[in-house]
């Protein structure tokens, strides 16, 4: 038999023609790839026009939204924008509790701070680390405008009148060469004159200083300054206030190194902390340890998440695949009317279905009344079946089947019956031809349908929140609680984004080893 | 071939229907016979109930009505996988998820045969459609014609001793088709096996068979060798089904048993041998092979009834010519000559008188 003709390769010397060298020439001499490429673009234009709107509409409601929730999950700005004297001092000052001059430029931050509201903001954020920094900074920040600094304030004034008049204090500022020679003295003025034009809306000519001005000009004559201008004040008598006391007097916080690790550790504009915290670590000066046992939390939320979607999928695949094989092999009447069976739970909503499942699942419930009357249970051993993880899985499996009848059923109904048909006549007995030919053609069906259901689960955050009690909730409940409870946005941020990361590691594996392109959603 | 030699049927259909609405009948009484080693072909029309004659046999769609029988055993109630029968669909239906080699295997695993021999026979068989070196292949990396093969080989491999086959050809350009039948017919030669081939394709029934079953509307019309099926056909469904045909329709005005004389609704008077005709008076459709209808008088017996005829179209078909006449009214008579030194070629317009042996020219039921 002449098999070349059909299968033969071809014969040596024809495959390879010599081409002339050089680029090929289009008719018109232009290099045939430009002028492809030419004609390419304008159908290139049009296609991207016409995608253009749901390229816009991804784009904002979902490439800006994942973008920013990956930036808030490292983003760290406001301790060092809130308390940048601070943040400065702590990096030259090593000891477990800073000595004065950090005290000091915490004394400034705070009353900058003071005038903008921003303190509280940060003892919110600082509380999430640490659980004292709310209500220190709140108390510290209302207590640094009536500080014991006003000592400086009354002692200039009463050396020399000048130093109580604004305008005198603005030209004294203006001077290039006052300046260089209060460094300190310039830069609490700057703070102040700042704020007392945004916040205060007046003109820092017309006002007298801020104590915390005064006290930098005592820092900074006795420093032994001399400002060319300035009425001669001898310092060296002048009464003292040390501000390092005075904040320890008004919180003792301040004097413990906690909330000055908390300091040093999310002074950065970037953080790794919201990340550390997702897996339940801290941050600490050696570097990174495990929370204690109590404040453990997110991984057991994590496992518990992938393990319920996990069987959620598992019996999603049980039930889904005799309903699917049914459809798939039903006459075209019969088929479509238990195809709108399964689609009837999409047209009903979620929370319906799951109230639903409340009624039917709780002790007093109807399948428990049903059990006790059957007399599989007796009425004191009531099976508990909602609020607990056993709710959320049936629950959750009820309103996800349908995602894994669809593609199965449609890849089913891909698969020719003269396939179970030659296996038969090829001598295989119904369950070997089911079992060795039609379910492993039917697997991208399955494949499709774990992916949807359990992508879909991972993510899954009514259901559990209404029957899963708090053993059946999930990480996502977790997460919408930080949005919109605690506020932490970070760590909402921080969580979402291992799960996307999970998701997709996963996706990975899967691909590993069952192969994407084994998946169908159609025959 | 074993044929004339067995006695007793190997497969048999004794009065069997088919019914799948309970309203009308897809196989209507269905009698056939098929001897060990016969290479047995199904034709007809789309919908005439081949297929279903064919599952039936193979065990996937039950009688309503009747016995079928293999080797004397009536296998109503043997479920396919018990029946032993080879079977090639139209589609192939080769596992996509098997190499060549495991689907080959497959027919032997289920049987629980030992590894050695399994792979002994899959060589042996894909050696026997000339396709060892693709054992490792998926079905999707195979041509049309090689999945044919192996779809063939798989069937082959278990040795049954009957295989059906559903227009196993049906999907392959002519050529290839053409050098598979070649190939499928070697085959059963060489393996003595019986095989039921099913097939709408005519050229493939006569060139491929032993006998051949006409089927239409559920009813074999004619079981024949197909020299006897072309030559002799049994009602004029039969003769138009099979070959190019002639036709003409007339009232039968003398008749013996060799031999009637049919008018014409023309007025025309033929010569035609009764096959489906009982007395005179009886309508009838003649029917004439367009090879064997003769325009050279001298080739025709001197008392021969001839007829006017209009040349309306010549067409030169290398070996052949195809001329289209117009003969008492019926404008679609067309006769075919071979291209051989001496024939004429007949011109449009041109006014002839053709004729033909009485025997070649059969009188069938009007139908
Ligand atoms: N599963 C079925 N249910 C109902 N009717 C059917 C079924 N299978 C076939 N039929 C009908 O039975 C008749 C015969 O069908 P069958 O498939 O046997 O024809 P066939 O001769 O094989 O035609 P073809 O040459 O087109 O394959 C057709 O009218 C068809 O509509
Ligand atoms: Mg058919």
């Amino acid at each position: 038999m002449a098999d070349a003709t059909i299968s033969g390769g071809m014969p040596a010397g024809r495959e390879a023609r010599p081409v002339a060298s050089g680029p090929v020439l289009a008719a018109d001499g232009t290099p045939l790839k430009a002028s492809l490429a030419r004609s390419l673009r304008r159908q290139k234009a049009r296609a991207l026009l016409l995608i253009a709107p749901l390229l816009l509409f991804i784009l904002a409601t979902f490439v800006l939204p994942i973008g920013d929730m990956l930036f808030r999950s490292v983003e760290n700005r406001i301790v060092g924008d809130t308390l940048p004297r601070t943040v400065a001092a702590l990096r030259e000052d090593t000891a477990p509790v800073p000595g004065e001059p950090a005290f000091v430029a915490l004394y400034e931050d705070l009353v900058v701070a003071e005038e903008y509201k921003r303190h509280t903001q940060l003892g919110t954020r600082l509380n999430y680390e640490w659980g004292g920094a709310s209500s220190l900074f709140r108390g510290t920040g209302r207590a640094v405008a009536r500080f014991g600094t006003d000592v400086y304030t009354d002692q200039f004034q009463d050396a020399d009148p000048a130093f109580e008049d604004g305008a005198q204090w603005a030209a004294w500022m203006a001077d290039e060469a006052v300046r260089a020679a209060l460094p300190e003295t310039a830069d609490a003025y700057d703070a102040w004159a700042q704020f007392t034009t945004e916040v205060g809306n007046d003109d820092p000519a017309e006002e007298e200083p801020g104590d915390m001005v005064y006290a930098a000009l005592h820092r900074d004559l006795s420093a032994g300054a001399q400002p060319p201008g300035l009425p001669a004040v001898d310092v060296t008598g002048f009464e003292t206030v040390s501000i390092k006391e005075l904040l320890i007097e008004e919180d003792d916080a301040w004097g413990e190194p906690e909330i000055w690790n908390v300091l040093r550790l999310y002074a950065p504009a970037y953080t790794p902390g919201y990340y550390l915290n997702a897996v339940d670590l801290q941050k600490d000066l050696d570097g990174v340890s495990v929370r204690p046992e109590n404040d453990r939390i997110y991984v057991t939320l994590f496992v518990r998440t992938m393990i319920m979607s996990l069987v959620i999928t598992g019996t999603c695949i049980l039930l889904g695949y005799p309903i699917a094989y049914l459809l798939a092999s039903l006459p075209m009447r019969t088929a479509n009317l238990l195809m709108i069976l399964v689609l009837l739970p999409f047209w009903t909503s979620l929370l319906v279905r799951t109230s639903a499942w409340k009624v039917l699942l709780q002790q007093q419930g109807v399948i428990n009344d049903i059990l006790v009357w059957a007399g599989v249970v007796s009425d004191a051993n009531r099976l508990v079946m909602i609020n607990n993880q056993t709710g959320t899985i049936i629950a959750m499996t009820h309103i996800l089947l349908p995602f894994m009848i669809l593609p199965l059923y449609s890849v089913m109904k891909g698969i020719p019956p003269s396939f179970v048909r030659a296996a038969k006549s090829l001598g295989a007995n119904d369950w070997t031809a089911f079992w060795r030919v039609y379910f492993p053609q039917s697997v991208p069906g399955i494949g499709a349908g774990s992916i949807l259901v359990f992508i879909l689960s991972i993510g899954y955050y009514i259901t559990p929140e209404l029957v899963g009690g708090t053993k059946g909730v999930f990480i996502s409940n977790r997460i919408a609680y930080h949005i919109s409870t605690s506020l932490n946005w970070g760590l909402a941020a921080a969580l979402g984004t291992i799960l996307l990361a999970v998701v997709l590691l996963l996706y990975w594996v899967y691909d590993r080893l069952v192969g994407i392109d084994n998946v169908k959603l159609g025959g | 071939m074993l044929q004339a030699s067995q006695t007793a049927p190997f497969v048999e259909f004794d009065r069997v229907q088919k019914s799948y609405d309970g309203q009308t009948l897809v196989v209507k009484d269905l009698n056939l016979s098929i001897p060990r080693g016969e290479f047995l072909t199904m034709l007809g029309p789309s919908g005439s109930g081949k297929t279903t004659t064919l599952m039936m046999l193979a065990g996937f769609e039950t009688a309503t009505h009747g016995e079928i029988r293999l080797g004397g055993r009536n296998i109503n109630d043997v479920p396919p996988h018990k029946r032993g029968i080879g079977m090639v669909f139209q589609n192939y239906a080769l596992f996509p998820h098997m190499s060549v080699a495991e689907n080959l295997a497959f027919p032997l695993e289920v049987r629980k045969m030992d590894k050695a021999e399994r792979d002994a026979k899959v060589r042996r068989a894909l050696d026997m459609v000339q396709m060892g070196q693709f054992a490792n292949r998926r079905p999707a990396q195979l041509s049309g014609g090689q999945q044919q093969r192996i779809a063939l080989a798989r069937a082959l491999v278990f040795e049954p001793e009957l295989v059906l086959m559903d227009e196993p050809l049906g999907a392959l350009d002519k050529q290839l088709r053409e050098h598979m039948q070649f190939e499928i017919k070697h085959l059963h030669d060489r393996l003595g096996i019986t095989v039921v081939y099913v097939t709408h394709d005519q050229t493939e029934a006569l060139t491929m068979s032993d006998r051949v079953a006409v089927f239409n509307d559920g009813i074999v019309q004619q079981l024949a060798p197909p020299d006897e099926l072309y030559e002799a056909p049994v009602n004029s469904f039969v003769a138009q089904f099979i070959g190019e045909n002639n036709t003409l329709e007339g009232i039968v005005t003398a008749l013996d048993r060799e031999k009637c004389v049919v008018r014409l609704d023309s007025g025309d008077e033929i010569d035609a041998k009764p096959v489906n005709v009982s007395r005179v008076g009886d309508r009838t459709r003649v029917s004439i092979r367009p090879e064997r209808v003769e325009f050279n008088k001298a080739r025709l017996r001197p008392d021969a009834h001839t007829l006017r005829a209009r040349v309306e179209e010549f067409i030169y078909m290398g070996d052949m010519f195809r001329t289209r006449l117009s003969v008492a009214g019926n404008d679609e008579f067309v006769i075919k000559s071979r291209n051989a030194p001496d024939q004429v070629r007949l011109q449009p317009g041109q006014e002839i008188e053709i004729g033909w042996l009485p025997e070649d020219c059969r009188a069938l039921d009007a139908a």
